[in-house]
């Protein structure tokens, strides 16, 4: 049974917008970005949205509903109360570009200031062996499908534009903490460069990232506490200090 | 008018999945400046939905898997349609892919003696399958998508500007590959953002577009799906080669409406979920063609105890090649034996426990749970056939992925045709970007280092623009959202997953209507990040797409892989000597027979000469290969 669904979509670009009511059908099952497609189908042929699987895999439908940051796609219509109208918005911490589309180019530019993968030198391809308990720590941040919910989400960036140049966001400090516990990675002090250069300081726990993360990745738990820990022995223990400066070692293997 | 923005590049590379970033790595590993252009952004490429893994015989978990192996299971998957030549390289190299892979910083899940995991797959004769959990095909991409950056690291190091020799411009379209003299001058498009043209002039393109999906109403496929890299190649002068082949996987989610078509992957049943009917029938023993009797098990006892014990057993026909399972289904939801919701169940629970069905398929568990409201660990899951894939493509040479007929155009991924034949193995499309990805960016390289560039002449230029222009001067005309509609139905009730010639003659018939009317298509609202203007394109190549698969599908009078014919059905060995050749002449697309590229002895004798009997008449079996 098809219900009438009220919808409030945010249309504009990075100059002006407003609010648009809509009033659309809406199927039992349906998802959010199913109704967008049918507002676009039958209303505004012109309505920008970003998206690509429909199945959660691909993180291209980001937007708000209801203000918090979520996956269109996975969002299911049921989930609302009947007579609730929803208000869809574009991502808050990036600018808009139109509609429901926003620029994610600081993402990409974040991705860059990264350095890549350091393999052993003359490994050869074929020789790795690894322990599925030792890539499997990795593997739980290499789930990540860049739908930069998390960066959204995340306060530091959200309403300060201004800390965007010094800080790389959780899905970066789970890119460096994936590289940091890879198996044949070799570049060192990827937790001190973390910490200086990347902006994982200005972290301060809120875990509003985990709880947005569709892939369910602890990215607080798991990749934030445990390179901050570690960053912290390293800057307060004097023998490990004292360590690091003699061996030229990061000081925590 | 504004400027046009102009680029000039030695290779553009057309598709940021994995076969597009394979040959963009390769081509700038050899010094070449190279741009990746793709319709979404940077790593969404239809790729990541990859779930099941990447086919290569590294035999990590049974040592007696080798290339030769590979190689016959591709071809007999295939119904010995493939191009020879495809299979055979596929099968050689794409162990070598795999490693190179790992050593870009993939992580593939590992084996006891910590070598990469293989798993059981649908054709395949052993555990063949690289996988990470159900998400290999994010793997994939993500580690090329890196590569590309840390290459491009280097660059900034090595000469100031990390954009220096390769270049990701993402969310741009391309319209047309220009040509001067016969050869390959350029490619056309616009910004998706701002809908203004760019100019790219290039002597070398590399299409890597992958697949057809949303040409149907029902498909696994993203909104990428839409042919463009068959049409623009079309249009350009190159063929297309069985386009009659059309993989249907046998298991999409079917309830609730919304996901209809979503992949369930294959690795459910590769892990031992088995299919039953709405009676509680195991039904597959029922569909084992004669020519797999020898290897999948008729009876339950024997499925199950392949599971433990490989050698001694066949296998459970729920892992026979995809279009067998897909027909299957299809045959029982006819008959009144499907689920409430027209699928059939497809259950994992009883063989697994929660733990491991949540370690070794996450996002299935993940997928039902939110989407359907189904806990794969405890219930059973409703599945029904799914368009999947397109075995047809771009004709081009095997060694070096060229397109036939166009020099300076190269094609490589789904969008090529000829290596998977009738019907592609599960796990064998992310080896196949891989390998191909990698010989198409050699051939644009081999290919520049002596074409000499060739300048884009204007009048070329002022023709694609005012192809872009076009629709925001029509008023009046249809909106491309419901013709898009209304050529999906066409599609999936007429040539869908059974056919027959009154059927797809109607078909034809429609499909040409429908592209008479698309030519007055008119859009609303202005060029910038607009969806409608953006499916006006985007139309147009699913039409031709769909052009293409009618017409070839009406030629092929025979039951084969991924073309049912419901008034011919069987296989008939003399349909197998013949490809179908798609061309287009600028008004319409034709299809006529060719002959298929004969086996080479060396590769005719690594079957047993009774399997070949039959799919090859006595006069080949007599002739033993070409040499």
């Amino acid at each position: 049974m098809a219900r009438k669904l009220k919808l409030r979509i945010w249309r504009g670009d990075n100059k002006t917008g407003a609010l648009q009511d809509v009033s659309v059908d809406a199927n039992p099952g349906e998802v959010v970005l199913d109704i967008i497609h049918r507002v676009q189908a039958t209303q505004m042929g012109d309505l920008a949205v970003r998206w690509n699987c429909k199945a959660g895999k691909c993180g291209s439908c980001s937007m708000e509903i209801n203000g918090k940051p979520r996956l269109a796609c996975m969002t299911q219509v049921a989930s609302f109360p009947e007579d609730e109208t929803i208000t869809i918005t574009p991502l808050r911490a990036f600018p808009v570009i139109k509609d429901l589309v926003t620029d994610v180019s600081f993402n990409y530019k974040k991705a860059m200031e990264i350095p890549a993968i350091q393999m052993p030198q003359g490994m050869k391809p074929g020789e790795p062996r690894m322990q599925q308990v030792d890539v499997e720590r990795s593997q739980e941040f290499r789930k990540c499908i860049e739908c930069f919910l998390c960066q959204d989400v995340c306060h530091v960036i959200r309403d300060h534009e201004e800390n965007k140049k010094s800080f790389a966001g959780p899905r970066f400090f789970i890119r460096i903490a994936e590289l940091d516990m890879h198996p044949l990675d070799t570049l060192r002090n990827r937790k001190k460069t973390a910490q200086e250069d990347h902006g994982l300081g200005m972290c301060n726990i809120t875990k509003c990232c985990t709880e947005v993360c569709p892939e369910h990745i602890r990215i607080t738990d798991n990749a934030i506490i445990p390179m901050k820990e570690r960053v912290v022995d390293v800057k307060y223990d004097p023998i490990r200090w004292l360590g690091s400066k003699i061996g030229k070692r990061e000081g925590i293997v | 008018m504004n400027t046009l923005e102009r680029h000039k590049y030695d290779v553009v590379v057309i598709g940021a999945g994995g076969a597009g970033l394979r040959a963009a790595v390769e081509a700038r590993e050899a010094g070449l400046k190279v741009a990746i252009i793709c319709k979404s952004l940077f790593g969404k490429a239809h790729t990541v939905m990859a779930e099941g893994g990447a086919a290569a015989s590294m035999g990590n978990v049974n040592d007696n898997d080798n290339w030769m192996v590979h190689f016959r299971d591709t071809m007999r998957g295939g119904k010995f349609l493939n191009h020879y030549r495809m299979a055979e390289l596929h099968a050689k190299e794409a162990p070598d892919r795999i490693w190179e892979l790992e050593m870009w910083g993939a992580l593939f899940d590992r084996t006891k003696e910590g070598k990469i995991s293989q798993r059981n797959f649908g054709g395949h004769e052993y555990p063949r399958l690289a996988h990470v959990g159900d998400r290999t095909g994010l793997e994939l991409i993500r580690t090329m998508q890196q590569r590309i950056v840390a290459l491009q690291q280097k660059d900034a190091k090595d000469h100031g500007d990390a954009e220096s020799y390769i270049k990701v411009f993402a969310e741009l379209t391309v319209t047309e590959i220009l040509k001067e003299n016969g050869k390959v001058a350029g490619v056309y498009g616009y910004w998706r953002e701002t809908g203004a043209d760019v100019l790219f002039e290039a002597p070398a393109a590399v299409i890597a577009t992958g697949g057809v999906g949303k040409t149907f109403k029902i498909t696994s496929n993203s909104w990428e799906g839409t042919g463009d890299g068959h049409a623009l190649a079309l249009k350009a002068g190159a063929n297309l080669v069985d386009m009659e082949f059309l993989q249907f996987h046998p298991t999409g989610m079917v309830w609730p409406l919304s996901v209809k078509g979503i992949l369930v992957t294959e690795s459910v049943r590769g892990e031992g979920g088995i299919l039953t009917n709405s009676l509680g029938e195991r039904f597959m023993f029922k569909y084992i063609p004669d020519v797999f009797k020898d290897k999948y098990a008729d009876n339950e006892a024997e499925a199950d105890r392949w599971y433990v014990d490989q050698d001694n057993n066949r296998r459970p026909p729920e892992l026979l090649p995809r279009d067998e399972v897909a027909r299957a289904i299809n045959t029982e939801v006819k008959a009144g034996r499907g689920t409430e919701h027209g699928g059939v169940f497809l259950d994992v629970s009883k063989r697994l426990s929660a733990e491991v069905i949540k370690k070794r398929l996450p996002s299935m568990w993940h997928q039902f749970y939110e989407l359907a409201g189904v806990d794969i660990t405890k219930e059973a899951m409703e599945v029904g056939p799914t368009c999947h894939y397109v075995m047809g493509g771009v004709e081009v040479d095997p060694d070096s992925a060229a397109a036939i007929g166009v020099p300076g155009l190269f094609a490589a991924g789904e969008v090529a045709g000829g290596m998977h034949g009738s019907n592609r193995l599960g796990g064998n499309s992310l080896t196949d970007l891989l390998v191909f990805g990698r010989r198409a960016g050699q051939g644009a390289v081999q290919y520049v280092k002596s074409s000499g560039t060739h300048a884009v002449s204007d009048p070329a230029i002022q023709k694609a623009g005012a192809r872009i222009a076009a629709p925001f001067t029509r008023t009046g005309g249809e909106n491309a959202y419901s013709l898009h509609q209304e050529l999906q139905e066409i599609t999936q009730n007429l040539v869908g997953i059974i056919r027959t010639g009154v059927e797809l003659k109607e078909a034809i018939e429609k499909i040409a209507d429908i592209r008479k009317r698309s030519a007055s298509i008119s859009v609303t609202g202005d060029r910038k990040f607009n969806p409608g203007f953006h499916l006006a394109f985007d139309l147009d190549n699913m039409l031709l797409v769909a052009e293409s698969t009618a017409k070839s599908a009406l030629l092929r009078e025979e039951s084969r892989g991924g073309h049912t014919r419901d008034d011919f059905p069987g296989m008939n060995a003399t349909w197998r000597q013949v490809n179908h050749i798609s061309s287009f002449d600028g008004e319409k697309v034709n299809t006529k027979a060719q002959p298929l590229p004969i086996m080479p002895k060396e590769l005719f004798d690594l079957f047993d000469v009774h399997e070949l009997e039959k799919y090859m008449t006595p006069q080949e079996i007599a002739k033993g290969g070409s040499n």
